[in-house]
């Protein structure tokens, strides 16, 4: 037992009460392996101390969830004896220090945790924010992030089928990655995580364990970035898709012919975390032999081996009569496998080094006794962000504006970042990006799920509450417009440091305003993430709930799609934009305009009505095409329709609606015969046709004007 | 008849293929480790990422098992199509002509693009309509076709380029917008574009069918002779 210098546990991120907690439960002093273990199950990252407490605020319950959080991935049923797992993770802070590994290893990352549930990864979709793209780091960021995420999907052959980016100066200084996997399984594929059955054998699959990321995610994860980040550069893990994909395909395998008791991903602190959660799960003890781990480093400390963040491993517990049927797949696979420890009963989380024991914790500690934290929130008595500098005159005409929303990073195409994606390696993909608002993936049965993700910092940032839910209900309203009923949703918090009470009370409310939605909508949280500090010295970024929801629709032929079809159809407003104000609105920002709410009073019976209206229309074919009404509000809604399907129109808004108006969620542009357009909540506002969008008393532009300014937007910025 | 689809470790889109080839007769897969090909009539190799495009894209995968069989049964006169990274192992094995190169870009594209055909009196273009251009997806970061400007002219002497990028279409650089050759017997054809993402009106166009069709009138034709 060595002697550890009062300082230590500062130096890896333990408070000093944190440590006395320590001392106090293991009468003694922890060992230098022990420390390092216990300092990173103690962080933010994987403790989750600022945020556990209140995400027990979100419903988690309903009729199709297999598998809610805390495994995984959740999984949702779908019919047919299949079950769709799904999750999103940040990868924030890496991606700020290394983003092309960042990106590409928050992918890799996110797709194991899938496939540890026992399912076939079938869809990739990414959340990104930068600083403005007039800044050269955010160009290189988007830049490299984009590309990181490319080269891991498109290696490993699983589809980005959709994603959002969105740039604002708060993102500047830290930028956020939130990557999405869904996975397919029939359920009896689907796998825990719990180790089981005193003497079975630990397995650990895939790469090489080396010096990647040590102290990485998670250190960087708990802390805020500033001076010297250069320096945390060899924290970065670095990705291997092709070892990956071997893995995958190899674990696939190892779950169909049964021979795994169960499994587990090996992310943030590596070994460290993933056997203890398998042993804290399952109540049992493990004893892991680090002296068997393969090594891609020679001399790594016992320490390094347990908290090592290679990529592209998974550990499994086997009945040891199957050991060698395992390492048979795995050679087949051409993936290493290797016993390195077993399930026991003592509850003891025990690390050896051959015939040293250099590590003898009780799992709870390790796993259960972290101390969690109440936030203690406080609202802000002065605008958090500065306001953005104005881009738009004032005395701007609409038309003016509409270009110039049109043209804005915001909102311009992402055809050159989606370009350099693959969407459709697995032949399910019915709907491409910017064919729907939500990308659609047909199933064997015929039917199809949508998926979409969402989120918008600015607005949350004028009301948390408020924003947060309205990032559900426009998440739900993407997949109303292919018509999809929503199963689930996962989310990702991305907010400041928790322990100033500003955005301790952006994170409360934001859950609040999450859970609101969830429950007025029926839908149930089965898992998601949380990326807290990433503040800045400037201050925190905007508060980001970032949401991804999954949902069903019976007939894939029937997907719905956003852009004007056919010269003649009429064009509808379904829903209510009586209530839109300009308060976090897109074009508030180009007028340079504080970010400051409140936002506009959500009616939820509206909404679900409005969203129960155009899921039917699309569903039943009496519509050709649905689009919600986002960030630009309703002219921007029209141009994209007009774009999408290459077909101009005339419009004539009633009165009181502002044609630039927000309110996320709760309005549609849906098209088809004026016969078929009828219904409460369901007003007439034009029709398509020629090759102008002609907004009486409005405005009146070119397709062709329209076109440029959209296609050309983040063109020079890649 | 029966198509083969070889498998790699790194394949991305032989399931894909297989999809697609069951639309026009028996298809399995060949794993890279057996040299057995099970009869088939025709060889598909896949797109993907074989070997984690190690060393130099489909570098690897042409020393794999399976190839030393698909190189003997092309001598023989079999009937080899190379998709995408298909192709690159081809051009690597040297059943094929010419290279492939990294985009002039340097970035991987996906883009839904039109293609002529350039000969249609072949196994793999018999069934294509005439004058009808075919609307086939690519997807690739090392996709643009380069050969030495006087094997450029005898290819096309020859009438080995089969398929060209429509004018305005070509995503890649490819020389003479060249989108797919086969070798001087006619019998082995390598292309960029993947028809397998093109057989499901679902999914998107179905233009690529015509291939898989073409190979199956061939084969029913030689059967039949």
């Amino acid at each position: 037992m060595s002697t550890t210098p009062p300082s230590r546990h500062r130096v890896l991120g333990l408070t000093d009460a944190e440590y006395e907690l320590i001392l106090e439960e293991l009468g003694r002093e922890p060992g230098d392996t022990e420390l390092a273990m216990l300092s990173l199950m103690w962080s933010e990252h994987c403790a989750y101390k600022h945020s556990k407490k209140l995400l027990r605020r979100l419903p988690t319950e309903g009729p199709h969830v297999l598998m809610g959080p805390g495994e995984n991935a959740g999984v949702v049923d779908v019919g047919h004896g299949l079950g769709i797992a799904f999750k999103v993770e940040s990868h924030n802070h890496p991606s700020a220090v290394e983003p092309f590994q960042g990106a590409a290893t928050g992918v890799g990352g996110i797709l194991r945790d899938v496939f540890a549930v026992g399912a076939r990864p079938i869809a990739i979709l990414d959340s990104l924010r930068f600083g403005e793209p007039s800044s050269e780091r955010s160009r290189y960021l988007l830049d490299r992030a984009v590309a990181g995420i490319g080269h891991y999907g498109n290696s490993i052959g699983v589809p980005t089928v959709g994603g959002e980016i969105y740039f604002e100066a708060s993102y500047e200084q830290n930028c956020l990655v939130n990557a999405m996997c869904l996975g397919l399984a029939p359920h009896e594929r689907l796998i825990r995580s719990a180790a089981a059955g005193p003497g079975n054998v630990l397995v650990l699959l895939g790469a090489l364990t080396g010096r990647d990321g040590i102290g990485g995610a998670s250190v960087l994860a708990s802390a805020e970035l500033g001076e010297g980040d250069a320096a945390k550069r060899p924290s970065v893990q670095i990705g291997d898709p092709f070892a990956e994909k071997k893995l995958l395909e190899c674990c696939l395998e190892l779950l169909d012919a049964e021979l795994l008791v169960s499994l587990q991903d090996l992310g943030a602190a590596g070994l460290t975390s993933s056997a203890s959660e398998m042993a804290s799960k399952g109540e049992v003890g493990l004893d892991v032999d680090v002296a068997k781990v393969p090594l891609r480093e020679a001399g790594m400390a016992p320490f390094e081996i347990m908290v090592s963040e290679s990529q592209e491993r998974m550990l499994c517990v086997v009945a040891p009569a199957r050991v060698d049927e395992v390492l048979a797949v795995c050679r087949h696979w051409e993936t290493l496998a290797t016993p390195i420890g077993v399930v026991t009963d003592s509850g003891r989380m025990r690390v050896l080094d051959g015939d040293t024991v250099a590590a003898d914790l009780p799992v709870g500690i390790l796993v259960d006794d972290c101390p969690l934290y109440d936030l203690a929130p406080a609202a802000p008595q002065a605008p958090l962000y500065p306001a953005p500098a104005a881009v738009l005159a004032a005395e701007a005409t609409p038309a003016e504006a509409l270009v110039a929303l049109l043209h804005s990073p915001n909102l311009a195409s992402r055809r050159p970042v989606f370009e350099q994606y693959d969407p459709v390696v697995q032949s399910r993909t019915v709907r491409r990006p910017e064919q729907s608002d939500a990308a659609v993936l047909a199933l064997p049965d015929g039917s199809a799920i949508a998926i979409s993700i969402d989120g918008n910092g600015r607005r949350v940032a004028c009301d948390p509450r408020r924003g947060a839910a309205e990032a559900v209900y426009e998440c739900a309203a993407n997949l109303a417009c292919a018509g999809a009923e929503p199963l689930g949703l996962t989310n990702c918090l991305n907010f400041g440091n928790p322990e100033k009470p500003h955005v301790a009370w952006q994170l409360t409310e934001s859950v609040e305003g999450i859970a609101e939605a969830c429950e007025a909508l029926g839908v149930p949280v089965v898992g998601g993430n949380v990326s807290l500090y990433n503040e800045a010295p400037a201050g925190p970024i905007f508060p980001t709930p970032v949401i991804g929801m999954v949902g069903r629709l019976p007939d894939a032929t029937r997907a719905g799609q956003l852009g004007f079809a056919a010269s003649g159809d009429a064009i509808g407003l379904v829903g209510t934009l009586a209530a839109g104000s300009a308060a976090g609105s897109e074009l508030a920002k180009l007028r340079g305009e504080t970010v400051a709410g409140p936002l506009p009073e959500i009616d939820v019976v509206t909404i679900r009505a409005a969203h129960d209206t155009v899921r039917r229309m699309v569903s039943t074919g009496l519509v050709h095409s649905a689009h919600d009404v986002a960030e630009g509000g309703l002219a921007v809604a029209l141009a994209e329709c007009c774009l999408a399907g290459r077909l101009g129109a005339r419009v004539w808004l009633p009165a009181e609606i502002e044609p630039f108006a927000e309110v996320p969620g709760r309005a549609f542009v849906v098209s088809g015969p004026e016969e078929d357009l009828v219904g409460p909540g369901v007003t007439i506002i034009g029709r398509v046709g020629g090759e102008r969008l002609d907004i009486e008393d409005l405005l009146d532009l070119a397709l062709s004007e329209l076109h440029e300014a959209r296609e050309r937007g983040l063109l020079g910025f890649l | 008849m029966k198509f083969g689809i070889v498998r790699f470790p790194g394949s991305c889109d032989e399931v894909d293929a297989q999809l697609a080839a069951a639309r026009a007769g028996e298809a399995v897969i060949l794993w890279h480790g057996d040299r057995d090909l099970q009869d088939v009539d025709v060889v598909v190799v896949p797109g993907g990422f074989s070997y984690g495009d190690y060393l130099r894209v489909g570098a690897i995968a042409r020393f794999a098992p399976v190839m030393e069989a698909v190189a003997e049964f092309a001598q023989a006169g079999g009937l080899v199509l190379g998709i995408c990274n298909g192709f690159q192992v081809l051009c690597e094995a040297g059943l094929l002509p010419g290279a492939l190169l990294p985009n002039t870009s340097l970035r991987f594209i996906f883009r839904q693009v039109e293609l002529d055909v350039v000969e249609g009196d072949t196994p793999f273009t018999r069934e294509c309509v005439r004058g009808h251009r075919l609307s086939i997806p690519v997807k690739h970061t090392t996709g643009r076709f380069y050969a030495p400007e006087p094997e450029l002219r005898r290819l096309e002497a020859a009438g080995q380029v089969l398929l060209r990028y429509a004018p305005g279409h070509n995503p890649n650089g490819s020389l003479r917008d060249i989108a797919g050759v086969c070798n001087a017997e006619g019998n082995v054809f390598g292309l960029m574009p993947h028809p397998e993402h093109a057989v499901d009106p679902l999914t998107g166009s179905t233009d690529g069918m015509a291939i898989f069709a073409s190979l199956r009138a061939h084969v029913a034709d030689r059967v039949a002779a």
